[in-house]
């Protein structure tokens, strides 16, 4: 892309921001692996290459799955944030492969959030 | 069923066969007791109803006029729901019926203490965005306020506006951060540079990392921002070469800014040029010292150097420059975008806005967490910290790495900001909080931060150099058993004259670990010298390792444990320790729960 201009910085802005939110219909669920050091020594990867491959296999062209940095509760890495449109997120901690697994399916995929592994819903409010 | 005009409320019971078996009378003579105690029975009406309809969460009690519907309601519950209730006009949450459905029962992020006492500015985007996608960053306000600087701004006013917001260096000296830059524009001798400090390297520090491999293109942004201010069109990123992923996706985001020409010639067709590069550092803790990174930077030796000239006025190849910690820099955006007022709204009288740390050690929640300057070490390790794990007591935090000093357990409500840390022996450093338990040795850790700063010290200064290492053996003498009269004064002294006569920061400040201890555990320092004993159990010269027999309770975890098969043990029997076949390896006194050997 070329130079932006300051109009296109706007433009940019809205468009990923309306690109972040999910809309029912359009995407099922975004999932968000938390990928700073401490996630992937943690075994972040490992999750992150699970749900690629489901994905991947089920041929799921709804769901976005994207990574982020630390989202600061080390202690309970490998962490997830899973949003189901039109519900609020879920942060999920501790996982494993079978955990991921069991997720993938009971929230992603029918909307019902594992309590079991939840740690909170809800999007951490900023200063701004 | 509409409220009495003589009462302001109206506690409805539910008076069914079912509710009355379940006890709602004796709520009722509970709830009218508690409301004449506290003269307000004429304010409250009691009102028995009939089944409700919800028998199997009975006793029900309804409050009207708010509709807020208690259940499970016990007679002790009464003080606490006229209490809460009427007088305070607060629901009481954990009578509340709740949703058996799943997600209600998930807590909202907020009500948990760990994230619900946190205030982001720096992490703002931590975990909301994808690090390697500059349109997410822009989606989060991202390069506005470089865009809002360079249409809007003149560089005075970006550094009014940093002035304001009374922002202080991040990385351990809180040096007022709108004069440094106001101080670096002055010199008319181009070119000049900004340089980020991202060489972080106290034990157990990791505030920066996260931040440049979280959120890396908020530090770009930021050092733009400032290199408009002081008029630099060239900044380096000092990152340690330990940190591959932050150094990669810093190298991502500079790649992706500069495609969107927001690094390059022109930024924003303003004029303004800047561009960025990424200096991996070999990972000396000198280096993160000023003048030392800048002699990294130019390929010679990372030592400090004599100030003045600052580096404002002489830096980076005797150019001005300006130097800032990557935290400092990731404040500089919200501040250019919400005002300095906004951002001096936040925090003490001399600590404005917030402060990320690192909290680890002997804590619950390992992590990084923000809060507002002022919040007292006791919230921070108690209420988002979620206390010490496996129910031992706290001990001190050692704030400030191997130059900040230990907080002991009784000042813990110390409020954490530069100077109320810096008047109890430590300091805000860069913000790594180590935090001990009961089972940690004080001398013993202070052996360990002095043999760190051992290590690190650049040579330069003599009192650093040796000094320091004469300390460290003075203090291995006191772990191993040597300990003499006389010491604990001979390391006082010692550190006050390495303090007072090396050059740079480190030296400055490498005993305040020993310093600090000695200043609150000195019956620690007493034990091991004259003693010959270790309190926490931790220095093993000093441990008999012998099974106190009174206090055994023959359990066996200390024989399940034993890697060498040298715990005696039967069922029912005291456990015994057979010291030949003992190495020492503590295994045996970590396991005990009833601090059985010593």
């Amino acid at each position: 892309m070329a130079k932006i201009s300051i109009q296109d910085l706007k433009k940019i802005k809205e468009e990923q921001k309306a690109r972040m939110v999910l809309r029912e219909g359009a995407q099922r669920a975004k999932i968000t692996v938390h990928m700073g050091t401490c996630g992937i020594a943690a075994g972040a990867r490992d999750i992150m290459v699970l749900f690629r491959d489901i994905i991947g296999e089920r041929g799921l062209d709804d769901i976005i799955l994207t990574n982020s940095g630390c989202a600061g509760l080390c202690a309970q890495e490998p962490m997830i944030t899973v949003e189901v449109a039109g519900q609020s997120p879920i942060k999920y901690v501790k996982l494993d492969s079978a955990k991921a697994r069991r997720i993938f399916d009971e929230h992603v995929m029918a909307g019902n959030p594992v309590e079991d592994f939840a740690l909170a819903r809800g999007s951490e409010t900023t200063a701004q | 069923m509409s409220a009495s005009p003589y009462y302001r409320m109206q506690f409805l019971l539910c008076a069914g066969t079912s509710c009355i078996a379940s006890g709602s009378l004796e709520v009722k003579d509970a709830l009218q007791k508690e409301l004449l105690k506290r003269n307000l029975h004429d304010d409250v009406q009691i009102v028995m109803t009939g089944c409700n309809g919800f028998c199997a969460r009975g006793p029900l009690v309804v409050v009207y006029p708010d509709g807020v519907f208690y259940n499970q309601v016990k007679p002790e519950h009464a003080p606490l729901i006229v209490e809460e209730h009427v007088l305070k006009g607060r629901v009481v949450q954990d009578l509340l019926f709740k949703e058996p459905a799943a997600k209600d029962r998930v807590p909202l992020i907020n009500d948990i203490d760990f994230f619900g006492r946190q205030r982001l500015i720096a992490l703002r985007n931590r975990g909301l965005i994808d690090a390697e996608s500059i349109d997410d960053y822009i989606a989060r306000d991202g390069y506005a306020a470089l865009a809002k600087a360079l249409e809007s701004m003149t560089p005075e006013e970006v550094i009014e506006e940093v002035k304001k917001s009374g922002l202080r260096g991040r990385g351990g000296g809180g040096f007022p951060t709108g004069l440094k830059w106001e101080e670096c524009r002055k010199y008319d001798n181009f070119p000049k540079y900004t340089v980020c400090n991202g060489d972080e390297g106290d034990p157990g520090a990791f505030m920066d990392r996260s931040v440049m491999e979280g959120d890396p293109h908020s530090v770009l942004e930021g050092m733009a921002v400032s290199g408009y201010a002081i008029g630099a069109n060239k900044g380096y990123i000092y990152v340690r070469a330990e940190y591959p992923l932050a150094i990669q996706r810093l190298q991502k985001a500079i790649d992706d800014a500069r495609e969107y020409g927001l690094l390059g010639p022109n930024v924003f067709n303003s004029g303004f040029d800047f561009d960025i590069e990424i200096y991996p550092g070999a990972g000396a803790f000198v280096c993160g010292e000023s003048t030392a990174l800048m002699y990294s930077i130019e390929g010679k030796r990372g030592m400090p150097r004599i100030k003045p000239p600052r580096s404002a006025e002489a830096g980076l190849w005797n150019q001005p420059t300006n130097l800032n910690n990557v935290e400092t820099f990731a404040n500089v955006n919200p501040i250019i975008l919400n005002g300095g007022d906004w951002f001096a709204s936040i925090g003490t009288e001399g600590s404005k806005g917030t402060k990320v740390f690192a909290l680890t050690g002997a804590i619950n929640n390992v992590g990084l967490v923000e809060v507002p300057m002022g919040t007292t070490l006791k919230t921070l390790i108690f209420d988002i910290g979620g206390g010490i794990p496996k129910k031992r007591k706290f001990k001190a935090a050692q704030i400030g790495g191997p130059s900040g000093g230990c907080i002991p357990n009784g000042l813990e409500d110390v409020q954490i900001d530069y100077e109320s840390l810096t008047d109890v022996g430590a300091m805000m450093g860069s913000g790594g909080v180590v935090v001990m338990d009961d089972m940690t040795c004080m001398v013993d850790t202070a052996r360990f931060f002095t043999h760190f700063s051992v290590e690190e010290s650049c040579g330069k200064c003599v009192p650093c150099r040796e000094g320091l290492k004469v300390m460290h053996e003075k203090l291995t003498d006191i772990v191993e058993g040597r300990g003499q009269a006389g010491d604990i004064e001979f390391l006082q002294e010692l550190g006050k004259h390495i303090g007072s006569t090396s050059h740079c920061g480190l030296g400055k400040a490498a005993s305040n670990p020993v310093l600090s201890t000695i200043r609150y555990f000195k019956d620690e320092y007493e034990a091991h010298i004259f003693d010959k004993s270790c309190p926490a159990l931790v220095c093993v010269d000093l441990i008999k390792f012998e099974v106190i027999e009174e206090k055994c309770t023959k359990c066996g975890m200390c024989f399940r444990g034993c890697p060498t098969g040298a715990v005696i043990w039967e069922k029912k029997q005291v456990a015994r320790i057979d010291l030949s076949k003992c190495t020492k390896c503590r295994t045996c006194i970590t396991n005990c729960k009833f601090g059985s050997i010593r």
